[in-house]
């Protein structure tokens, strides 16, 4: 376990050092000049100008810009953002539970709904059940969540006002951050209608950002368990007289939950980028509308922080579902 | 080299008594799956729209009919047989915007397919022959566009780029290049260890026969299925990067971007948000019953004998 620990972490070092480089590379070409970005619409002088290309380093080699963006990332420092003159290291923490708080309940929703759905699905394989969820199952993977977002907002927010558009909570409350989860500071608040005020305002943006992993992981069980439901040991179970709910809930599932376990760990990536477009269309203040709106305000140091954040982000998952899959599976670190 | 081609071929007697042709054998399973037929059938409707869109389309899709903004589908109250799916908010007719909008999806979609399989099936194929620490190197770089959010990824690229429909294309296929790169090398990884490559090589083949001649064909199958999923997924992306202000602009009728010029109104006028998100979802619906359809018959695997 441990050689297969260390060559999986020896992989990760060259991709990291590619991820910075992507990152560095990209201010470096990105149009317009980042000194005329950062002053705006004032202007700046012709002596003002060359004093800050020197500060910020530009007249130095690229090799040597490198190495100083490189070790400044090893000891955490990411550069400022120019437009609201903060670090960005900060910035990222403090959006990223907002971020964290929606893929969570997102993530949930689709394994709560999509593992159960896939079991059906299997279990009555080719029967009415399965073709409507396999059918539902296909359109929500053909959706484009955009238009999904905008069609949820018209049914429950405009026709029956059920739900805010926009936020994480009403503007009434007001509390302090404690663990930058909405739902866990409002409820420690204790003041009345918090917590069901932060609820209303998670639903549409967590249920649009389920739908396209839920479709993936039903699909994902369905197949995992038509494989199981095959085997030998199935059938043995079947005629000892088990019960079809334990065949089918204990002994089928637990042997088809290894593919679905990183079906799960992989859709943190697929998370990511559907955040970018959830948080852009209901304002939802975390990772994703940031770097959309850095794109656009043209924040280098913003993009290129948070690409790489993300990047490493989900690189660190993916190890640890690599790693997780290992101790499940030893034929996998074997080879 | 004589040897290996004249075992190939067969007699015309022999082909008669041998097994069906290859696209007869694939239609055959290709109709057993519904689905992928009525997918099937959708594509090349949607297919004959884009290319007939000028016949179709009562209107050029940016006349301003300014007399008749915002008009409802004609089975509403207000509502129009000269603009049978409305107006938007300039008084252009939304059908007319959305025939030619097919266009613009099968452009991206064919264009970015071409693309990102073009060089993702020659960064495979040369990691595939390669040696090792070349194969590396390619499968190192190719992890790391992996592991940023593809649609994050599109967003910079374009950011540098400078937003366009041609410049959203590029960076899509950059983004989906990864998918073929590792398929093609994987394929023929496997290929290669066959004792027909090895006679070929016996034979004298040179490395380039070897690669596009010899093993490429074979490694087809999985790269088609993979060409019709990111068909579909390009036409999503773009969507998206114009929904984002970062594909096609405005007044372009290209889906994403009508969605994003709709959004101000979606709670005066249903329809402006709605057709367009229908007809990305049909679209793209088709292609992947399709693509499911495909793997079906082309995936030795699952192949029921």
């Amino acid at each position: 376990m441990l050689r297969y620990l260390l060559s999986r972490l020896l992989t990760f070092v060259p991709t990291f050092i590619g991820v910075c480089i992507i990152s560095f590379a990209f201010i470096r070409v990105l149009p317009g000049d980042p000194i005329i970005v950062m002053a705006g619409e004032r202007g700046v002088s012709e002596e003002r100008y060359q004093e800050l290309y020197e500060q910020f380093g530009f007249d130095r080699p690229i090799v040597v810009q490198f190495w100083d963006y490189f070790t400044g990332v090893l000891q955490g420092d990411l550069g400022t953002s120019y437009v609201t003159k903060r670090p960005v290291w900060d910035e990222f923490f403090s959006l990223f539970p907002a971020t964290l708080e929606l893929s969570i309940c997102a993530i949930l929703l689709a394994i709560l709904l999509g593992i159960p759905a896939g079991v059906i699905a299997a279990v009555n394989r080719g029967k009415f059940f399965d073709r409507a969820l396999m059918s539902s199952a296909l359109v929500g993977y053909s959706m484009p969540i955009f238009w999904w977002a905008l069609l949820l907002i018209i049914v429950f927010s405009g026709n029956l006002g059920w739900t805010p558009v926009s936020g994480r909570i009403d503007l009434l409350y007001f509390f302090d951050a404690k663990t930058g989860f909405m739902l866990i500071d409002s409820l420690l608040s204790g003041q009345d209608g918090a917590f069901q005020s932060a609820v209303r305002h998670l639903i549409l943006p967590a249920i649009v950002l389920a739908t396209i992993p839920l479709a993936v992981i039903a699909r994902q069980t369905r197949s995992a368990m038509l494989e199981v439901l095959g085997e030998d040991y199935i059938r043995t179970a079947r005629a000892k007289g088990l019960a079809p709910m334990r065949v089918n809930g204990v002994h089928a599932l637990r042997n088809a939950m290894i593919p679905v376990i990183t079906v799960v760990g992989l859709s943190v990536g697929m998370l990511l980028a559907g955040a970018i477009l959830t948080e852009t269309i209901f304002s939802w203040p975390g990772i994703g509308k940031w770097m959309v709106d850095s794109i656009y305000r043209r924040d280098y140091p913003v993009v290129q922080g948070g690409l790489l954040l993300v990047a490493l982000l989900v690189m660190v998952v993916n190890l640890l579902v690599d790693l997780a899959y290992g101790l499940i599976n030893p034929k996998i670190r074997k080879r | 080299m004589a040897d290996v081609s004249s075992s190939t071929n067969t007699t015309p007697t022999d082909a008669a008594m041998a097994r069906p042709g290859r696209f007869k054998e694939f239609w055959r399973y290709f109709r057993e799956n519904r689905g992928a037929v009525i997918g099937f059938y959708v594509f090349i409707f949607f297919l004959l729209v884009a290319i007939f869109a000028p016949i179709l389309a009562p209107f050029e899709p940016s006349t301003q009919n300014r007399d008749f903004t915002l008009i409802p589908p004609v089975w509403q109250d207000g509502g129009d047989w000269t603009f049978p799916l409305g107006t938007d908010p300039l008084g252009r007719d939304m059908l007319s915007r959305l025939i030619h909008g097919a266009r613009y999806s099968f452009l991206v979609g064919t264009v970015v397919v071409i693309l990102a399989a073009t060089g993702g099936i020659l960064t495979g194929l040369i990691a595939g022959f390669a040696p090792k620490w070349l194969d590396t190197i390619i499968m190192r770089i190719m992890d790391i566009i992996l592991s940023i959010p593809s649609l994050l990824l599109a967003l910079v690229l374009v950011a540098i780029l400078g937003p366009s429909l041609l410049n959203a294309m590029i960076a899509i296929a950059i983004v989906l290049q990864p998918h073929y790169v590792r398929l093609t090398r994987a394929a023929v990884m496997t290929e290669l260890t066959k004792d027909y490559v090895v006679s070929a090589r016996v034979a004298g083949a040179k490395l380039p026969r070897l690669m596009f001649v010899t093993v490429l064909p074979n490694c087809l199958a999985p790269i088609i299925v993979q060409a019709a999923l990111s068909f579909s997924n390009a036409i999503l992306d773009v969507a998206a990067l114009g929904f984002l202000g970062m594909g096609a602009q405005p007044p372009t009728p290209e889906w994403g971007t009508m969605l994003a010029e709709a959004r101000e109104f979606i709670l005066r006028a249903w329809w402006v948000v709605t057709f367009p998100g229908l007809a990305i979802l049909m679209t793209v619906l088709a292609i992947n019953l399709m693509g499911d359809g495909l793997r079906d018959a082309l995936d030795p695997k699952l192949k029921r004998s």
